[in-house]
C-alpha cells in the first residue's frame, strides 16, 4: 500500500457558540506515530472523536486505506481497524480483566480462550496483565494497559490516543512508549493526542498542531525545541508565574501519623502519612490517581474525620472538627470534582458562592442569609479569576469545565485563608488561566498561607512547589525541596512502576 | 424521530407551566376513564371542577375547600422539606393520626374541665405526636440506615391499628351507647376547634397552614437551613463539603414534617372530624404527597395545590352521589395528576426535539 493510512481533508464541526474544529486537514501515513498537539479546548478531542464515529462532522471528507470513510457509529470505525484508548476508562471495578475485555466485543469467545489471548497479547507487546484480576484492584497504569490490549485484539491499523500518560508514573511512561515503538515498527499508525511537549519530542514522527480549533501548523518534533512548539501551540509566549521566596515561617498546618479508611470500596485508605507545611511554604504533592489523593484531601476538609491529633491548625489539633468548623479556623479546601463536589450544578453561582463562603465572607446573620452580599462576593470572584459567564444568576453546570475550575479556586482563594488544599487546581484550564490559578496560589503563600497542592501534573509541581512529596497506595513519599529533583528521583518517590513490570520476551 | 436534549439551564416558565398542563391533560384523560364508565365525561369534569365553586350548592361546598384544603397544606409544607433535600417521608398518614390522637388524648383526659390553656395545649400535644412517630423512621434511618420510605409507610398501618383500638377501647366515649368512638370534641368548649369567622370554613388549622406556609417560604428562600436543604437534594456531596451534617438534616426534616402532619391531626379531631373513630383518616397523608409535588415543592405553589386537591376531593363525592361514579374512580383520577405531572416534568430540564433519521 502506497500513500497515507488515513487522509482528513477539511474537517468541521460547530457547536452551538463554538466552532471545535474549523477546516482541519492532514495526513497520517502507515507506521507513523502522529502527534496531535494543543491547548486544552483546542479541538483535539472533538476531532478524535470524528474519527471514531462518535461525532459526525458538519463538512470534510476521510479517507481510510484508498477508500471513503465517514464512520456514523464506534462499531464502524473499529470494523474499519481504527481502535481508541480513551483518557477516561470505561471498566467496571467489579468485573475481571477478561470480563470488561469481552464486554467490548460483538462475538466474545469463550472466557479460558479469551484470558489465554490476553495473557498472550499482553506479553507480546510488553503489558503483563493477569486476565483474573478484578479491575478495582489494579492501578491506574495497569487499567490502562487493560484498555490497550482490548484495542490490540482487535488488530487495529490506526490507534488513537488520549492524553494516555496523564495517569502513569515517569517509569510507567517509558514502558508505554515501548510498546507503541514496537506497535510502529509493526506497521501500526498511532494518533498520539497531548500537551506534553518533552514526550512528542521523543516519541512522535509528525505533529499537527491545533489552536482555537484550526490547524496552526506541522512540524517534525525531533527537529524543533518543546519552546518553539508551545509557542504555536499558545499562540504567543507564555507567562511564567513568579515567585518570590519568603523565609518560611512557622508550622501552619501539620499531619500526624494520619491514618483514615476509605469511605468507598475501591478507594485508598491513607496509612501513616505524617507532614508539615509553614507558613509561606507551597507543598506539591504528585501521584497517579487512584493513591489517596481525594482521600487525602477529605481528611483535610473535614469530609472524613479522624482522632483530634492526627490532623493540627495551628498549634490546635481538629481532626474530629467537621468541614465547617475547620473552615472558619481558616483550613480551606479545593477538591478535584468540580460538579457535584466543589459545586452544586443545578443552583447559580451566587449560591455556590454561599456553599464555603458562607460563614468568613459574612454573607449570613443569625442563619439568616444575606443574598446581596452573596451575590457581591460572587461577582468579584468572576471579576478577580476572569470567570466567563453572563452572571452570577447562572447555573454551574451551564458554565465550561475550565471557567467553573477558575470559579472554585477563586472561591476558596478570595476567603483569606490560612492553609489552602486544592487537588488538581488547573485540571481542564487552558494554559493562560492555568497560569492565573497558580500565580494566584503563589500570591497567597507570599502574605504568608501555608499551600498544600495535590496534582497529578508534575510540570504544575515543579513550577509551584517549594517542597516536593508524593502519594502512593495511600501513603506518602519523603519529603524533599522541589529544586533538584530528578525526573528519575520524582518516578522512584511516586512508587516507581507500581511494581509493574517489562516483559521480557 | 424525537429526541430528548438536555437543558444548560432548567426552565423557569415551563417550571410554572408544567403544572396546570398536567391538570388539563388530567381532565382530559380522566374525562376518557369517565367516559368508559358509562358517564357524560364534560359532565362528570364540570361537577369536580366547576359546580363546587359556582353551582347551585356552592354556599355549602365552597367552605368545604378550605377544610380539606387546610390539612392538606399543612401537611404537604412539612413533606416538602424532606423531598427537597433527598428524604422520602411517604408515612405523613400515620403522623396525622398519631398527632390526632395525641392532641385528643389530653382532651379526654382533662374531660369535663373547662379551661383556656387545653386547646393550646391538645396543639402541642398533637405536634409532639406527630413529631415522636416520624422520629422512629428518621432514628432508624440515621442509626442503621435504614430505608425511610419503606419505615414510614409501614408505620401508617400501625397507627391504624393503634387508632382503631383506641376508638375502640381506652378513648372509647363511656356515654356512646357502646357506639365505638370518642367524646366528640365539638361539644367541649375548651376543646373545639371552631371556626374563627362563621360559615366560611375557617379554622385555626387553616390559619396554622397560611402562616407555615409563609415561615417554610422565608426559611427555604431567607435562612441557611433552607439553603442547606436544597444543596443536599440537588448535590449531596457538595452539601458535605459545604459542612451539612446529614443526620441533623434527617431528623431536622422528618421531625418537621412529622409535627406539622401531628398538627393537621389535631385540628382536624378537635373541629371538622370531631372525635376518633376507625374511619378518622381519610388519606390526607398520602394525597398531600400529590399536593407537595403539584405545588412544584415550593410553599406558595403548595397553598395552590392544595387548595385544587380539594377541589377534586369535594367535587369527587359530589359526582360519586350526583352522577354515581365510583369512589375508586376519583382515587385514580388524583393519582394521574401526580402521575401526568411527573412526566410533564422532564420538560424544564430537557427539551424534545424533532430529528431527522441520520442516513447510515
Amino acid at each position: 500500500m502506497t500513500g497515507p493510512l488515513l487522509s482528513i481533508r477539511g474537517l468541521t464541526k460547530a457547536y452551538p457558540g463554538v466552532v471545535a474544529n474549523d477546516d482541519v486537514s492532514f495526513d497520517i501515513q502507515p507506521g507513523e506515530v502522529h502527534a496531535l498537539l494543543g491547548e486544552n479546548g483546542a479541538g483535539k478531542s472533538t476531532l478524535v472523536k470524528m474519527i471514531y464515529g462518535l461525532v459526525k462532522p458538519d463538512q470534510g471528507e476521510m479517507v481510510l486505506g484508498g477508500s471513503a470513510y465517514a464512520p456514523g457509529q464506534p462499531q464502524e470505525a473499529r470494523a474499519r481497524g481504527v481502535a481508541m484508548v480513551f483518557q477516561h476508562f470505561s471498566l467496571f471495578d467489579a468485573l475481571n480483566v477478561a470480563e470488561n475485555v469481552a464486554l467490548g466485543m460483538a462475538e466474545p469467545p469463550k472466557t479460558n480462550e479469551l484470558a489465554e489471548r490476553i495473557r498472550t497479547v499482553s506479553e507480546q507487546y510488553g503489558l503483563p496483565l493477569d486476565p483474573w484480576k478484578l479491575v478495582g484492584d489494579l492501578s491506574a497504569g495497569e487499567r490502562q494497559r487493560v484498555e490497550i490490549v482490548r484495542c490490540l485484539l482487535q488488530d487495529p491499523k490506526l490507534l488513537i490516543m488520549d492524553e494516555p500518560t496523564s495517569v502513569l508514573t515517569p517509569q510507567e511512561v517509558e514502558i508505554l512508549f515501548a510498546t507503541l515503538r514496537k506497535l510502529k515498527d509493526e506497521g501500526t499508525s498511532i494518533l498520539y493526542i497531548s500537551h506534553k511537549l518533552e514526550e512528542i519530542r521523543s516519541l512522535c514522527d509528525e505533529a499537527t498542531i491545533l489552536r482555537l480549533g484550526r490547524k496552526v501548523g506541522t512540524c517534525t518534533p525531533r527537529e524543533v525545541t518543546a519552546a518553539q512548539m508551545a509557542e504555536m501551540m499558545v499562540g504567543s509566549e507564555l507567562h511564567r508565574p513568579e515567585r518570590t521566596p519568603a523565609a518560611p515561617g512557622a508550622v501552619r498546618l501539620a499531619l500526624n501519623d494520619l491514618s483514615v479508611a476509605s469511605p468507598g470500596q475501591f478507594g485508598t485508605s491513607l496509612k501513616n502519612i505524617t507532614l508539615e507545611v509553614r507558613a509561606g511554604e507551597v507543598l506539591g504533592l504528585a501521584g497517579v490517581a487512584g493513591n489517596g489523593q481525594d482521600e487525602l484531601l477529605a481528611a483535610l476538609s473535614g469530609e472524613l474525620t479522624c482522632k483530634a491529633g492526627m490532623v493540627v491548625l495551628d498549634g490546635r489539633e481538629i481532626g474530629t472538627a467537621g468541614p465547617g468548623q475547620r473552615r472558619s479556623l481558616g483550613l480551606l479546601t479545593a477538591p478535584e470534582e468540580r460538579l457535584g463536589h466543589a459545586a452544586a450544578p443545578d443552583m447559580s453561582l451566587t449560591e455556590n458562592a454561599l456553599l464555603t463562603g458562607a460563614e468568613r465572607e459574612g454573607l449570613m446573620a443569625n442563619g439568616f442569609l444575606k443574598w446581596s452580599k452573596a451575590r457581591d462576593f460572587a461577582a468579584r470572584i468572576i471579576e478577580r479569576f476572569d470567570v466567563r459567564t453572563p452572571g452570577t444568576e447562572t447555573a454551574a453546570r451551564a458554565l465550561s469545565g475550565g471557567n467553573l475550575q477558575k470559579f472554585v479556586i477563586g472561591r476558596e482563594v478570595m476567603q483569606r485563608p490560612e492553609v489552602l488544599v486544592v487537588n488538581q487546581p488547573t485540571w481542564g484550564v487552558d494554559a493562560a488561566a492555568a497560569a492565573t490559578i497558580r500565580q494566584a496560589l503563589l500570591d497567597l503563600a507570599a502574605g504568608g498561607t501555608a499551600v498544600v497542592v495535590i496534582s497529578q501534573d508534575l510540570d504544575e509541581l515543579m513550577e509551584v512547589s517549594d517542597n516536593f512529596g508524593a502519594l502512593n497506595e495511600g501513603r506518602l513519599s519523603e519529603i524533599l525541596p522541589a529544586t533538584g529533583l530528578t525526573m528519575e528521583q520524582i518516578g522512584l518517590m511516586m512508587g516507581g512502576a507500581h511494581g509493574m513490570e517489562v516483559a521480557h520476551v | 424521530m424525537l429526541r430528548l436534549e438536555k437543558r444548560p439551564q432548567p426552565s423557569r416558565t415551563l417550571s410554572y407551566v408544567t403544572p396546570v398542563l398536567a391538570v388539563l391533560i388530567t381532565m382530559v384523560a380522566g374525562g376518557l376513564l369517565f367516559a368508559l364508565l358509562g358517564k357524560d365525561p364534560v359532565a362528570a369534569i364540570r361537577t369536580i371542577f366547576w359546580d363546587p365553586l359556582f353551582g347551585e350548592f356552592s354556599f355549602y361546598y365552597r367552605p368545604q375547600l378550605l377544610v380539606k384544603g387546610g390539612p392538606l397544606i399543612l401537611i404537604a409544607l412539612g413533606l416538602s422539606l424532606g423531598f427537597r433535600a433527598g428524604i422520602w417521608n411517604i408515612g405523613a398518614e400515620g403522623q396525622y393520626i398519631m398527632g390526632a390522637i395525641t392532641g385528643a388524648g389530653v382532651a379526654l383526659a382533662l374531660y369535663p374541665l373547662e379551661a383556656w390553656w387545653i386547646f393550646p395545649a391538645m396543639i402541642i400535644a398533637g405536634a409532639l405526636g406527630g413529631w415522636a412517630w416520624a422520629m422512629i423512621p428518621a432514628l432508624l434511618k440515621v442509626r442503621f440506615g435504614t430505608n425511610e420510605i419503606l419505615v414510614s409507610l409501614m408505620l401508617v398501618y400501625v397507627a391504624e391499628q393503634f387508632l382503631a383500638s383506641m376508638a375502640l377501647g381506652l378513648m372509647k366515649n363511656p356515654e356512646g351507647f357502646g357506639f365505638p368512638g370518642s367524646r366528640n370534641l365539638q361539644q367541649y368548649a375548651s376543646a373545639h376547634n371552631a371556626e374563627i369567622i362563621a360559615d366560611t370554613g375557617m379554622h385555626w388549622g387553616v390559619a396554622a397552614a397560611f402562616i407555615a406556609a409563609i415561615m417554610a417560604y422565608v426559611m427555604m428562600n431567607r435562612h441557611i437551613l433552607g439553603y442547606q436543604i436544597r444543596l443536599t437534594g440537588e448535590a449531596p456531596r457538595a452539601a458535605r463539603f459545604s459542612g451539612v451534617k446529614p443526620a441533623r438534616l434527617v431528623l431536622f426534616c422528618m421531625g418537621t414534617a412529622g409535627a406539622l402532619a401531628g398538627l393537621a391531626g389535631v385540628f382536624e379531631v378537635s373541629g371538622p372530624s370531631g372525635q376518633i373513630s376507625t374511619g378518622f383518616n381519610v388519606g390526607y397523608g398520602f394525597t398531600a404527597i400529590i399536593v407537595a409535588f403539584l405545588g412544584r415543592l415550593h410553599p406558595f405553589g403548595i397553598v395552590l395545590a392544595g387548595l385544587l386537591m380539594a377541589l377534586t376531593y369535594i367535587g369527587g363525592e359530589a359526582a360519586q352521589s350526583t352522577m354515581q361514579l365510583p369512589g375508586a374512580a376519583i382515587q385514580v383520577f388524583q393519582g394521574m395528576l401526580l402521575f401526568f405531572l411527573l412526566a410533564v416534568d422532564m420538560l424544564t430540564n430537557y427539551r424534545v426535539r424533532f430529528v431527522a433519521r441520520e442516513a447510515v
